[in-house]
């Protein structure tokens, strides 16, 4: 650190770009929903309760797309993070009533999480078995070994039965945050357009939020730094973009491949134990219900990087959370999503790229026939919404996603040069 | 040159895989400060000796010594710190991650990941001329810039003994000579450069010393000053160096194949072949020389219909296949012995009578309607195996447990079956020993009396002078000049290829 | 394939033996760490079932494998058609739906309801084919996003179509097809459309083995690259391979519809979860027609027998799954090791039988 330059390097300039772009996006994302807000007269698109289910939503997903983050950026594609997650509610539950800590229950989770994890390094890194089929027979084992182990050992529990676990000891809520969750709930109530809706989210997220949701956020935040910035991180994601150079260079690639799925798999655990111990009373069988290939997808939606998968949890645990509340809220979200895709439509127009404007330019206008020909939209279509995005934004925008050039690739030692 | 220490020393090494003995009582020293220049056909084992080397795979037999010191090389952490830093023939470089990620990965202890590294790089950068900016992506540079990014990041390790695989393969001339330019830096600063290539002429040009391998082992040295390239030829090759021996024309006057105008474009709009025009009569070879990566592939993929000109018809004979598909093409009776087997050529897992029906799986005898005639196909496999020499220990055997040559004759055999009319065969005799080297040319001659046309592509010269009846030359997917073999030598052709002159 | 030699009928059967070994040792250290019986468990499930078990092992059996040749069909040419579950939750609904509405009469009837059951299990596989030659979208991805889809789909449709009773809602109540019965009436029937497995194996056999069209799938499935020289065009042959393995899933519950559901119920009369059964066979059975029938009858029997634990046992029927998944993971395995060794083995015998080990293949 001897040199000072008082220029940003070209690199710098071009992440502060990246992170302006991310914060537009992000500003323009609540203006579009705080006008749809005041133009359909929904106020519940935003309220304070609404944003707190979104949050309780988000965490799960947000813990399972890092854990593919976690795995596919060093080369392991892992589908298994369904049957990690549901391991992870066994565990919560287990050691969470045995301990009588909700803390130790999330190690728990994390435990069992990862010995799902360590089942998959052994079988893709080791033996270099295909990553999806293990992923699938993971999965079966994971919710087989939930079911069965929860009957065994949860039957004769006070508040348990053969396939559930309640009034369990939950993580430390945050009940307010003194000088912000006051004014910020007030001035989410006067419902101005973006600044209400701002507040809303500040109001959301000071109180009556538990902390275990912070620790999750804040795990996004060194997960990004972890990879990114250090040389562990560089030596990790080098395993999945380049295993046979990494080698050569002297980086013992089936370590790292170890260490980066055994990490996944504790994420995806976490992940699990949230759902047993924050989003619901207890833990109950099969209780991730796709949680695991949703945060997979969201992981795409950010095209393998924190603050995208970031954003797709919260688009996905946005309308999750919806999903459960006003049908009228929803039916507002067509008009928001209708716009959007016109939107795109103009500047692909004005860009002259015609065969993209007309595959905008079709389901926008559906959008809108469909929003402005009914009241309500059925629950159904709405718990489909993160499916249909992902499809979407994977046809639509594969050139310009990138992910790890050697994801899902077997590597054996030894194959360099 | 006035150095006389000794940088490495290999005495005895030996590998052997399952199967095959990749090396054995090899023997090579390197001195500090010269360039010293590994040469043997594909297949003789030079690939494995740098392997060893650089301690990705261990020897089973034999010693190393580095600077005089007696060295066990496990990992390429070991060689590393020893000192040995590799380039391989196919770079090592993740293209995902920076200049500055890739130099620094496996070597973060040394100047950090941040702003000293950057300061190092630009350093090693501007010492030697290699002109690179540290944040840029790798999937943005070019193939020249790759490589000096890989020289980079072995100097950047310390390095003073630096192995290059192959490092011309893929370089324009021009490239060749700035590569060159910065490995006579490299030795004037002291370092030892172990130089690996098939291609005599740059050999002669840069090295200070030469080792020949020949079947796995080290068969002789020579001195660049005294040496000519028929005697090195000869070292690698063992023998007498056979070239086919040109026979009287077979000529005829109906037109086989014709493109005009084709021209293909990748999927960023460079253009790969530019109005390439060629035709071959029934009856003709006609030679394509070049350096390779200049649009020989392409065209080849182009006129199997593997891939869809942009520009430009072809015909087969008087019909015109532009947009035909593979299948319909090799219906049309198009045989295709591919540049690369493992890629284009044979079902590895699959046995040698299924690797029969390949690419004419509609034809007789495979096929009867929609339905795959084992019987037929099997009884023609024995008759290939018989005619064409494939040593195998049955028809049953997978084609992966073959040797690279008795492979290649398989496919030789299949491509010919069925009486085709045209044959596009892209280095049908790489990686081939001697004998079925003469035993394929023959195949060729004599379907070529029978009324061939045959389209052959080649780094062999001399293969191409012998054999052809023509030979145009491919440089950055245009044709750019004709030759007559029957006059041309392979200086012309050398200088042709790298756009010295155009006939 | 047609030199018997026992090695490699040997090495063939290694896998397996190992999966079986490692699943039974799994499953019996779970039993006994949650201070049950191993011994009581091994006992009841290896006891001779009873003529009613029989009957739903051989019900259960086909329309297992059927969804196994629907996963293998994919697999066979290196797609991987995770949706299999969704492809034939969509199709029995429309089958179901269609059938009930008795549009046509008797046999007609069913049988125009197994065609739309395959038209629509095609059709919603060919989305992926579809989205991965047009967009290049991992079929892996778009299948999985695909069945939930087809899920909440059918939720909707069964909700505004079906008929509600009480809190269940199905679609119309159809006739049966009378099946065959080997034991006494309350023993039950073996269902007529058992047979739809029978064709589904042979078929997919012959489709592999006889036909230029199996030929180019399985060339497909080797190397893509290879296959493309060779004249396959790979776009049509993903398309194509994928609709056909959705076709065959569309088919999966058609026996039990017909048989005994008589209508379909979410949660109720449907028997989910068959398509992941089916992957799971595939990969046991290692795509082979005659591996997947033991993987098949293996899986049926588990399931089956594993009710009777209820009555003889402490141990929780749900231990099954996890001999199942560990049967799968250790498989899985085992082929990879036995295939390794087994290119090693080759290599040195074709070395030996040749005398010549000297020239390296790059």
């Amino acid at each position: 650190m001897t040199t000072t330059t008082t220029t940003p390097s070209p690199v710098s300039r071009v992440r502060n770009a990246a992170r302006a772009n991310w914060l537009f996006i992000a500003l323009g994302a609540v203006a579009a929903v705080s006008l749809v807000r005041i133009l359909t007269d929904t106020n519940d698109l935003t309220s304070v309760g609404t944003i707190r289910a979104a949050i309780i939503a988000t965490c799960p997903i947000l813990m399972a797309g890092l854990g593919g983050l976690w795995a596919e950026r060093a080369g392991v594609v892992n589908i298994g993070l369904e049957g990690q997650m549901v391991l992870g509610t066994w565990g919560a539950a287990f050691f969470t009533y045995h301990s009588g800590s909700p803390w130790v229950g999330i190690l728990g989770a994390a435990l069992l999480g990862m010995i799902g994890g360590l089942l998959h390094a052994i079988a893709t890194v080791t033996f270099g078995v295909d990553h999806i089929v293990s992923g699938v027979a993971i999965n079966l084992i994971g919710v087989g070994a939930t079911t069965y182990l929860a009957e065994a050992t949860f039957t004769d529990l006070e508040g348990g039965g053969p396939r559930q676990l309640i009034g369990l000891p939950t993580p430390t809520t945050i009940d307010r945050i003194p000088g912000i969750s006051g004014p910020a709930a007030d001035l989410a109530d006067k419902h101005w357009f973006f600044i209400s809706d701002v507040a809303s989210f500040v109001a959301a997220l000071t109180t009556k939020i538990s902390l275990l949701s912070l620790v999750i956020f804040a795990l996004v935040v060194a997960s990004g730094w972890i990879l990114w910035k250090t040389s562990f991180g560089l030596r990790l994601r080098s395993c999945g973009e380049n295993p046979q150079a990494a080698e050569t260079l002297g980086v013992n690639v089936y370590l790292y491949k170890y260490v980066a799925v055994l990490i996944s798999g504790a994420m995806a655990g976490i992940g699990g134990g949230f759902l047993a111990l924050v989003a619901s009373s207890g833990f109950s069988t099969n209780q991730t219900n796709g949680r695991g290939y949703i945060g997979l997808a969201a992981m795409i939606f950010g095209n393998w990087r924190p603050g995208g998968l970031l954003a797709g949890a919260l688009t996905f645990g946005y309308t999750d959370s919806l999903r459960l509340r006003d049908t009228h809220a929803v039916h507002s979200l067509l008009l928001l999503v209708a716009v959007a895709l016109i939107a795109i439509t103009v500047l692909r127009i004005v860009r002259k790229q015609i065969a993209g404007a007309v595959a905008m330019a079709v389901p926008g206008a559906a959008l809108l026939v469909w929003f402005l020909s009914t009241d309500s939209v059925p629950r159904d279509f709405t718990s489909m919404t993160p499916y249909v995005t992902t499809l979407f934004v994977l046809a639509l925008g594969t050139q310009r996603l990138r992910m790890p050039a050697a994801d899902g690739r077997p590597y054996r030692k030894g194959s360099a040069g | 040159m006035t150095q006389e220490s000794v940088a490495v020393e290999l005495r005895g090494i030996g590998k052997r895989f399952p199967g095959v003995i990749a090396n054995h009582d090899v023997d090579l020293t390197i001195r500090a400060g010269t360039v010293h220049a590994l040469i043997g056909e594909n297949g003789a084992g030079k690939s494995t000796l740098m392997k060893i080397l650089y301690g990705v795979q261990k020897p089973d037999d034999g010693t190393i010594a580095i600077n005089g010191r007696e060295v066990a090389l496990r990992t390429p952490t070991d060689a590393i710190a020893n000192g040995v830093g590799m380039v391989f023939q196919h770079f090592m470089l993740a293209d995902n991650l920076t200049v500055l990620e890739n130099m620094v990965l496996g070597a973060e202890k040394l100047h950090g990941i941040g702003d000293r590294a950057r300061a190092e790089i630009r350093r090693i950068s501007d010492a030697f001329g290699f002109g690179l900016q540290p944040d840029v992506l790798v999937e943005k540079l070019g193939v020249a810039d790759r490589q000096r990014l890989e020289i980079a990041k072995v100097l950047y390790r310390g390095a003073c003994i630096i192995i290059l695989d192959e490092p011309t393969a893929v370089l324009v001339p021009q490239e060749v000579d700035a590569l060159f330019a910065n490995l006579r830096e490299l030795r004037n600063a002291g370092n030892a450069v172990l130089f690996i290539s098939h291609k005599l002429d740059e050999v002669l040009a840069i090295a200070d010393d030469i080792t020949v391998m020949r079947r796995g082992t080290t068969v002789g040295t020579a001195d660049p000053h005294t040496t000519t390239k028929r005697e090195l030829a000869e070292l690698m090759v063992g023998s007498e160096l056979p070239s086919p021996e040109t026979e009287e024309s077979t000529v005829t006057d109906t037109v086989e194949l014709t493109l005009a105008n084709v021209t293909l474009a990748d999927e960023f709009g460079r253009n790969l072949l530019t109005d390439v025009s060629l035709s071959i009569h029934r009856g003709e070879i006609l030679g394509i020389a070049g350096v390779e990566g200049n649009g020989q592939a392409e065209l080849v993929e182009t006129i199997m219909g593997m891939r869809i000109p942009g520009g430009g018809t072809i015909h087969l004979g008087t019909e015109d296949v532009t947009h035909w598909h593979t299948r319909k093409l090799r219906e049309a009776g198009i045989g295709y012995i591919p540049e690369d087997r493992h890629r284009h050529g044979l079902l590895l897992d699959a046995p040698l009578w299924e690797n029969r029906i390949l690419g004419h799986q509609t034809q007789a005898p495979n096929a009867k309607g929609p339905w795959i005639n084992r019987s037929g196909a099997r009884k023609d496999t024995q008759r290939i195996v018989a005619e064409y020499d494939v040593r195998a220990p049955g028809i049953d055997t997978p084609a992966r447990a073959l040797s690279g040559g008795n492979q290649q004759k398989l496919i030789v055999g299949r491509e010919m079956s069925g009486d085709p009319v045209l044959l596009i065969a892209s280095h049908p005799t790489r990686g081939v020993d001697v004998g079925a080297q003469a035993a394929i040319w023959d195949h060729i001659k004599r379907a070529r009396r029978a009324g061939l046309a045959v389209l052959l592509i080649s780094a062999d010269l001399d293969e191409l002078i012998g054999l052809s009846d023509t030979i145009q030359v491919i440089l950055r997917g245009r044709l750019v000049g004709t030759f007559d073999p029957a006059s041309v030598t392979p200086q012309d052709l050398g200088a042709a290829m790298t756009g010295g002159q155009a006939a | 394939m047609k030199s018997f030699n026992p090695r490699a009928i040997g090495l063939a059967l290694l896998g397996p033996a190992i999966a079986i070994v490692a699943s039974v040792l799994v499953t019996t250290l779970v039993i006994a760490a949650v201070g049950s019986s191993p011994g009581d468990f091994w006992s009841t499930m290896f006891d001779f079932p009873k003529p009613r078990s029989r009957v739903d092992i051989v019900n259960q059996t086909a329309m297992i494998y059927t969804a196994a040749v629907a996963a293998a069909i994919g697999f066979r040419m290196g797609l991987f058609n995770i949706g299999l579950e969704g492809q034939y939750t969509l199709a029995s609904y429309a089958a179901a739906a269609f059938a009930g509405g008795a549009y046509l009469s008797g046999f007609a009837n069913v049988f125009v309801s197994l065609l739309i059951a395959v038209a629509v299990g095609a059709a919603w596989s060919a989305i992926a084919g579809i989205l991965k030659t047009t967009r290049g979208v991992s079929e892996v991805i778009s299948t999985i996003m695909l069945n939930s889809i087809a899920i909440t789909l059918v939720g909707y449709l069964l909700n505004k179509y079906g008929v509600h009773e009480g809190n269940t809602v199905h679609t119309t109540r159809i006739d049966l097809v009378s099946g065959w019965t080997p034991f006494e009436n309350r023993d039950g029937e073996i269902w007529t459309l058992v047979i739809i497995a029978v064709l589904a194996g042979v078929g997919f056999w012959v489709l592999l083995n006889k036909t230029r069209f199996g030929f180019d799938l399985r060339a497909s499935g080797q190397s893509e690259t290879v296959a493309k020289a060779s004249g396959v065009n790979p776009h049509r042959m993903i398309i194509t391979a994928m609709a056909l393995s959705g076709g065959v899933a569309g088919l999966i519950w058609m026996p039990a519809l017909f048989g005994k559901a008589t209508n379909f119920g979410l949660g109720t009369t449907f028997q989910a979860g068959l398509g992941f059964l089916g992957i799971a066979v595939a990969l046991l059975g290692r795509n082979r027609p005659i591996g997947m029938l033991f993987g098949a009858l293996l899986f049926a029997y588990l399931s089956v027998k594993s009710n009777d634990l209820t009555f003889a046992t402490d141990v929780s029927p749900s231990i099954v799954q996890i001999t199942q998944g560990v049967a799968v993971l250790a498989v899985v395995v085992a082929y990879e090791v036995v295939r390794r060794w087994r290119a090693r083995l080759e290599q040195r015998v074709v070395a030996q039988e040749l005398g010549t080990a000297t020239e390296a293949t790059a």
